[in-house]
């Protein structure tokens, strides 16, 4: 841009040159700013991936658009604000909405079947193949091959 | 019969699974258990919704058995239920405290005014702040409170003629002696 005679232009320009050398200031204050929102939105994201959204109930509160989970994001972020650690966040929204708002489920009474169930049909499993495997063992007789049976295997494999 | 247990088996577990598969296509996922139930409710003071002056608080339900229906005029199943809460309001037999949940006072004054008013007090929860203590993610949603303050029940989504009579009132009834 070039600066032109006239008071109102001369005014401008002069407003545009200030504006030159101060914004870097004031932008090297909001980034600064920014950065340590980045950190926060981070926490905030991170965990906001860990509880389930209950409108919109197979999506987290950081996929959701809903209201609902913004309304969320927002408590989220004031709690981390106010100095509150995850655990102490994810146990607030626990309080009130049960465990159900966790993706991943604590390991309690009502839960273990959840969490040790799987170990316990392997382990099914492997007792059923192992007293198969024994009872095939019983059944399954070993044959010894007659003469006539090798002279057979052999011509179909054109030994001599 | 070892014979038959062979083929019988995967028959068994296939018929068990559709029993567990065909249950579970009635229940119902909003249905999430509150783990407020059984527990005080929380404590609030909020304002009037017709008089930002004056202050409701839930001490001053103490001793009674009440309803908390949270209600606000965007949500188009409150209107559903509404003349159900209308009608047992009419009956006077148990004080229900209306929650304007996340909503503009006027638009909520007007609703009540055309729907009707059931509520013993009407008290306004214009950033949801109480309905978060509450647990509350879908409106409508009510709850029964006893003379102690605890939370005896919880339904989530419209009450229907049916779910009031037979969860609601019968529990209010119950729980007044």
């Amino acid at each position: 841009m070039k600066c032109r005679q006239g008071m109102g232009r001369t005014v401008a320009c002069l407003m545009l040159l200030s504006a030159m050398v101060v914004s870097p200031l004031v932008q090297a204050k909001e980034a600064t700013l920014m950065q340590a929102d980045a950190v926060l939105e981070k926490r905030v994201m991170a965990l906001a991936y860990e509880l389930r959204c209950l409108v919109c109930q197979n999506q987290s509160l950081g996929d959701s658009h809903s209201k609902f989970a913004i309304d969320m994001r927002t408590e989220i972020r004031d709690q981390m604000r106010l100095g509150q650690d995850d655990e102490q966040v994810t146990e607030f929204m626990v309080q009130r909405y049960g465990d159900f708002i966790r993706f991943r489920p604590p390991v309690k009474s009502t839960t273990y079947l959840l969490w040790f169930g799987p170990f316990i049909l392997l382990a099914l499993g492997a007792v059923v193949l192992f007293i198969s495997l024994k009872i095939r063992k019983r059944t399954v007789k070993t044959m010894p091959m007659s003469d006539e049976d090798r002279k057979r295997a052999d011509a179909l494999l054109g030994d001599k | 019969m070892v014979r038959y247990l062979k083929y019988l088996t995967p028959l068994l577990v296939f018929l068990v699974m559709v029993w567990f598969l065909g249950k579970g296509l009635y229940l119902n996922p909003r249905d999430v258990p509150s783990p407020l139930v059984g527990k005080p409710a929380p404590v609030f003071s909020v304002a009037n919704l017709g008089d930002p002056e004056l202050q409701f608080s839930s001490e001053q339900m103490k001793g009674k058995v009440w309803i908390l229906n949270v209600w606000a005029s965007w949500c188009r199943p409150c209107r559903d239920e509404h003349p159900l809460f209308v009608e047992l309001g009419r009956q006077n037999m148990v004080p229900i405290v209306g929650l304007n949940y996340k909503d503009q006072r006027g638009d909520a004054l007007q609703w009540l005014r055309a729907l009707g008013d059931p509520y013993y007090a009407s008290v306004y929860d214009g950033d949801g702040k109480v309905g978060m203590d509450f647990g509350v993610y879908g409106v409508p949603e009510t709850y029964v409170i006893d003379q102690q303050g605890i939370i005896r029940y919880k339904h989530t989504g419209p009450v229907t003629a049916k779910s009031l009579e037979d969860k609601v009132v019968k529990l209010v009834k119950e729980l007044q002696g």
